[in-house]
């Protein structure tokens, strides 16, 4: 169990650092699903299988066909990966490398000085029920605030696509027509 | 862990051969089935009644040559249709066909032939993408926009089933329809599910992503030789995965009176589902791009949450009583 954890683990920290160093787009968020899955995989191997499921569900099945639609519509071309490559200059690396560094090796000196906890196969199991209960029970208050964000959204998203119809195909404008007569009545 | 025993291995390799099998037979029933329904003969020189016309379609997919466009993204189009047959292949791993015969008796089932299922849409959208051709992404846009939006209910129109039967287990809930079949109670569950899942596999009434008439084929119209072979492939893997996905959670699964064995009614019920698939596509005109979403999201949606609240609250009460 405790292989499967590393082999997922390292899977994950590679997918990520090659979706940062794509050029290509559509490539880095292929990339970004396969990272998305080792991590579902690490949940997996925690005891965690419903986490896991959502992870798939939401992540890798949603959200990221969401990400891949909108760039879709961008039409990326060739000379578009060109200019990508001509932005980011190697050099540019370096600060946040340095930065993340010392992030590393502060997360590395924390584990080291911190009693290792059981291992992971030893970790207690996480159901569905247990999600709901905590969701429902201790942080309740989270899982509202999150539904009013993610209402603002919605509500934000009928805003701007909310617009009267400027260009009306020759098939429909009977009908559209007839909407009219009936509401001026 | 399970432990690779001779018998663990033939159940794997049984329900391979068997998907594929199938997959390819559904090739000649949906031919000889359309033909029937619209009064002609069919493909009916090769072999008995045609059979052999499986067997040449398959040896003209094998020989056909493999191109792949100078335009394409090549990578990624060869990924695309491997993808499909992956995820369709990987969600029969938690179906349980009869006691005991079951690849991966998951406690998570229902929620891994869900994210597999949305795994699913990824081999639409990047084919049309990688293919670099202004119908072929057409295509694509619209079914990422059907599956996704698709999605959505077919997930939650489950739920309700999972509330009866308390457990994601898919062999705990055919265990839980001993005494009455939930297509009883769950009634607009499953007409939800059986019009999501047309949406999902992409079949006629809702074939928006291919649309022979308008964007020639959609998403694959560049794929040629075995790659389309492999959408193609896919889409029938896909029905059938759905129809065993209706029998195991609205119809009983493998239970059944006791003269045929539990397989035999598994068999039988997934099959009447395959011809409700074949009839559909004989008979239903194809919706426009706006009426399916608003559909969808408009009359689906809100009949899919009311259903799981009412579910809820009857499931709620008859263990409790509302104390």
């Amino acid at each position: 169990m405790e292989l499967t954890f590393y082999i997922a683990a390292s899977v994950a920290v590679l997918a990520t650092i090659m979706v940062i160093t794509r050029y290509n787009m559509i490539h880095a968020l292929l990339y970004l699903v396969v990272s998305f899955l080792a991590v579902a995989v690490v949940f997996l191997t925690m005891g965690a299988p419903f986490m896991a499921a959502l992870e798939v569900i939401v992540y890798a099945g949603a959200i990221v066909v969401l990400i891949i639609f909108v760039i879709m519509m961008l039409s990326l071309t060739r000379e578009d990966v060109e200019q990508e490559k001509a932005w980011l200059q190697p050099k540019l690396w370096i600060g946040p490398a340095l930065l993340s560094f010392v992030l590393l090796a502060e997360l590395v000196y924390l584990l080291a000085i911190a009693d290792m906890p059981a291992t992971a196969s030893a970790a207690s199991y996480v159901d569905a029920q247990a999600v709901g209960l905590a969701l429902y029970g201790p942080y309740v208050l989270g899982v509202q605030l999150s539904g009013i964000l993610l209402m603002a959204g919605i509500v934000g998203a009928y805003h701007l696509g909310r617009q009267k119809k400027k260009v009306i195909h020759r098939f429909l404008q009977q009908e559209e027509a007839q909407k009219e007569r009936s509401a001026a009545l | 862990m399970e432990t690779a025993t001779p018998n663990y291995l033939l159940i794997i390799g049984g329900v391979l051969f068997v998907m594929l099998n199938v997959a390819a037979l559904l090739i000649w029933v949906e031919r000889r089935g359309l033909a029937l329904f619209q009064d002609r003969y069919g493909p009916n020189r090769a072999g008995p009644f045609g059979l052999l016309i499986v067997a040449a379609d398959s040896i003209k997919l094998f020989f056909k040559q493999d191109w792949i466009p100078p335009f394409a993204d090549k990578p990624v189009f060869v990924l695309a249709p491997a993808i499909v047959v992956v995820t369709v292949l990987m969600s029969f791993v938690v179906i349980p066909f009869a006691p005991g015969i079951v690849v991966a008796d998951l406690n998570i089932g229902l929620l891994f032939f869900l994210a597999m299922s949305s795994m699913g849409a990824y081999s639409i959208i990047l084919g049309g993408w990688a293919s670099n051709n202004k119908y072929s992404l057409l295509g694509a846009m619209r079914g990422a926009a059907q599956m996704i939006s698709y999605e959505v209910f077919m997930g939650l129109s489950l739920m309700g089933v999972v509330l009866m039967a308390g457990s994601f287990n898919l062999g705990d809930i055919v265990e839980a329809q001993r005494g009455l079949w939930f297509v009883v109670p769950q009634l607009v569950g499953f007409i939800i599910f059986f019009i999501a899942g047309i949406a999902e596999t992409h079949r006629l009434p809702l074939d928006i992503p291919e649309s022979e008439s308008e964007l020639i084929a959609g998403f694959h119209s560049e794929y040629s030789g075995m790659k389309f072979g492999m959408f193609f492939i896919g889409e029938y893997m896909g029905i059938t995965l759905i129809s065993c996905m209706m029998v195991t959670l609205f119809f009983g699964g493998w239970l059944g009176p006791d003269f045929l064995p539990p397989i035999v009614w598994f068999i039988l019920k997934t099959g009447f589902f395959l011809i409700v698939f074949i009839l559909l596509r004989a008979s239903m005109p194809r919706p426009r791009y706006d009426q399916l979403m608003e559909y969808g999201w408009k009359v689906l949606l809100p009949l899919t949450l009311l259903n799981l609240v009412v579910t809820a609250g009857v499931v709620l009460w008859l263990n409790d009583g509302f104390k």
